[in-house]
């Protein structure tokens, strides 16, 4: 102990920041000893310690990296691209850190430091991008949100160089209302009902549907529509020969073909968590199988079975090419999903955009904003009942 | 298991439940019906599962479930087979026409029968190697910081965060990788391909005029609509999906290892490289390659972003990209029924490759999980 104690008084002569820890570390060798059978639950250690020293050598090979480039930018090279600043700077910032930490770290310690800098730098540049990519849609969208009209009216009496005043959503707002609603009763008692079979009823058929809603997830889903575009609508080469027209119900049953396998799969995971007690229980008191599904299982399971359920609607919102060649490109309101056009928003986004006009392009910011608002607020909805009962969900 | 005990605690019979913990189909008892158990103790955890009533006993409201619950499984398998029969049958008019010329042809014309998918599988497969190329580090660095080098109040938040990455509808990044990135990116690429030219796919010949290799007045629309950028754009989309399967797989490295490790003197670097890289290598694989199916099939971002082109591309940067999924997109509307059994035939052999890479993803994230985890 007095020897520690002299080391750390030599080392505060040289910095400060060094003997704090060297006092710290002393301390630590040396636990007081306490009566065991007084101490309290065991509080974990936590292994996060910043230090001091390293915080500075952060900062300052930042600054050094940042000042060099700026040098290198502004008087040697004549490249002044923002991406390229970035790299550069990055890759002068890691050669300094690295340099700056050997100065104080033996090899295994610079290692773990330049491994930390990399990773906190990858998970940055994933949360920066993905932030820039909905803030860069809200930005250009704020124009046409401000006004009311871009919500209660569509677009079939405006022309392409109207102002914003004029003209909306509305029709691609209840196009995807409709359509979303018609996948959602198809694949709701479909996916969930399978989800139950596959769990109550082990066997040769539930093994060959897991297989197949397997596989399922796998087909792209520009071919699911492609699909229903080939044998529903035009089966012979003329839009007159199919079962359906282009509209709401074509672009639904395209959506369900593709929303049913993840809600199967979803589901499938949330029904296997049910506590097998809990069924045994029923069993035991005499119940049958289907009042052990239905005041069992399925109760159980509600939350997780919700989230399921708000998963495979996010993706079915969101998804444009399966109704890209399923609901038509309609310009009014359109409630009747066998006949007529009827575009969902996706595909509204899609349409307006490719418009050479400004003013059609920020409409398409704009119905891209509501679009993504609806999807996020949906998510985090089903994040929320996820947490109220987090030992059942996928 | 469950054990049925007797007022001076002496066991009166025990019903021995299938070792699986899977569900017990018809394994119904019910005491007053005079039930009679027969556990068999020799059999042991192979135990067949024991039918206490039979099948004509059952109350009706348990066969009338049955029967639905068969029906709605019946139905989603034959819905899943009649899709892929379909795409066969329909696709077979376009491939018995052509015959081996469908694969190696790089050109869409079926009106004058010279089509085939050497052009646009290549592309496709550019596009999610590309996508994979920038998505693989980024998925495994955001995943090694959530699980690893996050304040673990963080984290919580931060797994919230990429679920909701993943949710972002795919026309968003269509927007964003058209509008903003091509743009933005237009200097770095024109760096890349004059500095880094020497590298195979970085190599770009302008076939218009030879002079603008290298020569930085170059117009800027020889760098856009490229499969570097469709391919960004697509690791956006993938990462989430890539990050959230390897944040998983990490998660379950078990704690006495991790802190044997560090009992060991291991610095943190030290104790992922030995204990979490090693235990999620299964993870990592099983995601990466579950991202490369999902970048296969993109189509609405790709199809916004690139110049369509029926060749095989060399190079990567330069302006002209393909995709399976965006020549469906581009030419759905032909109106001949052998164009659209032409596009199914597409269609089929994406599929087939997605699927391929599907399955073997989820064979090797299955594999990696060890018993221990009796649950997914």
């Amino acid at each position: 102990m007095p020897a520690a104690a002299t080391a750390a008084t030599t080392v505060t002569t040289v910095t400060p920041a060094t003997a704090t820890t060297a006092a710290t570390t002393a301390t630590t060798v040396v636990p007081p000893i306490a009566p065991a059978d007084a101490a309290g639950p065991e509080l974990r250690r936590g292994v996060h310690a910043v230090l001091r020293e390293d915080v500075y050598a952060l900062l300052g090979s930042l600054t050094a990296a940042v000042a060099a480039t700026a040098v290198i930018f502004t008087w040697l090279a004549p490249w002044n691209d923002p991406i390229g600043f970035v790299a550069c700077a990055y890759l002068l910032f890691l050669v300094i850190y690295r340099i700056t930490l050997s100065q104080d770290h033996d090899r295994p310690a610079v290692r773990d430091r330049m491994v930390g800098a990399v990773v906190t730098t990858l998970a940055l540049v994933l949360f920066g991008t993905m932030a820039d990519v909905v803030y860069f849609t809200l930005v250009n969208g704020r124009h046409a949100l401000g006004h009311l009209n871009f919500y209660t009216q569509d677009i079939h009496l405006t022309a392409p160089k109207d102002p914003l005043t004029k003209g909306g959503i509305l029709h691609a707002a209840i196009g995807t209302l409709i359509e979303i609603s018609i996948a959602l009763a198809i694949t709701v008692p479909l996916g969930v009902l399978t989800a139950v079979m596959l769990n109550e009823m082990p066997g040769r058929l539930s093994r060959g549907v897991r297989t197949i809603a397997e596989a399922a997830t796998a087909l792209p889903s520009i071919v699911a529509g492609l699909f229903v575009y080939g044998t529903l609508i035009v089966p012979f080469g003329h839009r007159s020969t199919g079962l359906l027209r282009t509209g709401g119900l074509a672009a639904a049953i395209a959506i369900s073909v593709m929303m049913l396998p993840i809600i199967i799969r979803a589901a499938d995971v949330v029904l296997r968590l049910t506590p097998g007690s809990l069924k045994e229980a029923s069993y035991a008191l005499g119940a049958g199988q289907w009042s052990t599904v239905w005041r069992v299982s399925l109760p159980t399971a509600r939350s997780g079975l919700t989230t399921a359920v708000i998963l495979g609607t996010a993706r079915g919102l969101g998804e444009t090419s399966p109704v890209l060649l399923c609901a038509g490109l309609g310009r009014d309101v359109n409630v009747n999903p066998l006949h007529d056009p009827m575009t969902p928003l996706p595909l509204a986004v899609f349409s307006m955009i490719r418009s050479p006009e400004p003013g059609m392009i920020q409409r398409g910011y704009g119905a891209a904003s509501v679009l993504l608002i609806v999807v996020l607020v949906l998510f985090s909805t089903a994040r929320l009942l996820a947490r109220r009962n987090r030992s059942l969900t996928p | 298991m469950g054990e049925g005990l007797c007022g001076n605690g002496r066991i009166l019979f025990s019903i021995r439940f299938r070792p699986q913990g899977g569900p017990v189909s018809g394994a119904v008892v019910r005491p007053p019906a005079g039930t009679v158990v027969v556990p068999d103790p020799a059999s042991g955890p192979a135990a067949p599962e024991i039918r206490i009533r039979p099948a004509h006993l059952r109350p009706p409201a348990d066969k009338v479930f049955r029967g639905m619950a068969r029906g709605s499984g019946i139905a989603v398998l034959s819905l899943m087979t009649l899709i892929g029969l379909f795409l066969g049958l329909r696709a077979q008019n376009a491939l018995s026409a052509d015959g081996f010329k469908f694969v190696t042809t790089q050109a869409w014309d079926p009106e004058s029968h010279n089509f085939g998918i050497a052009g646009v599988l290549t592309g496709s497969v550019l596009i999610a190697l590309t996508a994979i190329f920038f998505a693989l580090p980024l998925a495994l660095g955001t995943a090694l910081f959530i699980s690893e080098y996050a304040p673990p109040r963080w984290k919580k938040g931060l797994i919230a965060a990429i679920d909701l990455m993943a949710a972002i509808p795919s026309v968003v990044f269509g927007l964003w990788g058209f509008f903003f990135f091509e743009h933005n990116s237009v200097g770095t690429t024109r760096w890349m391909s004059d500095y880094l030219g020497w590298i195979p796919l970085l190599h770009l010949r302008v076939d218009t005029n030879a002079d603008d290799v290298g020569n930085p007045l170059a117009s800027t629309s020889y760098y856009t609509g490229s499969t570097f950028i469709a391919g960004v754009v697509v690791a956006l989309m993938v990462t989430p999906i890539a990050c959230s399967v390897m944040r998983e797989a990490f998660s379950q490295a078990p704690l006495g290892e991790r802190e044997g490790a560090y009992a060991l003197g291991a610095t943190r670097w030290g104790m992922v490289r030995n204990v979490v890289l090693p235990f999620g290598r299964g993870g990592i694989i099983g995601g990466t390659m579950l991202g490369l199916g999902r970048a296969l099939g993109e189509t609405i971002a790709v199809y916004m972003v690139i110049s369509m082109t029926f060749k095989i591309q060399g190079h990567i940067l330069g302006k002209g990209a393909s995709s399976v999924s965006a020549l469906i997109a581009l030419r759905y509307g032909a109106s001949s029924t052998f164009a659209i059994s032409a596009l199914m035939a597409a269609g089929l052999s994406l599929f087939l490759l997605t699927l391929v890479v599907n399955f073997g993803a989820s064979m090797i994230v299955a594999r990696s999980r060890s018993g221990a985890e009796s649950e997914a």
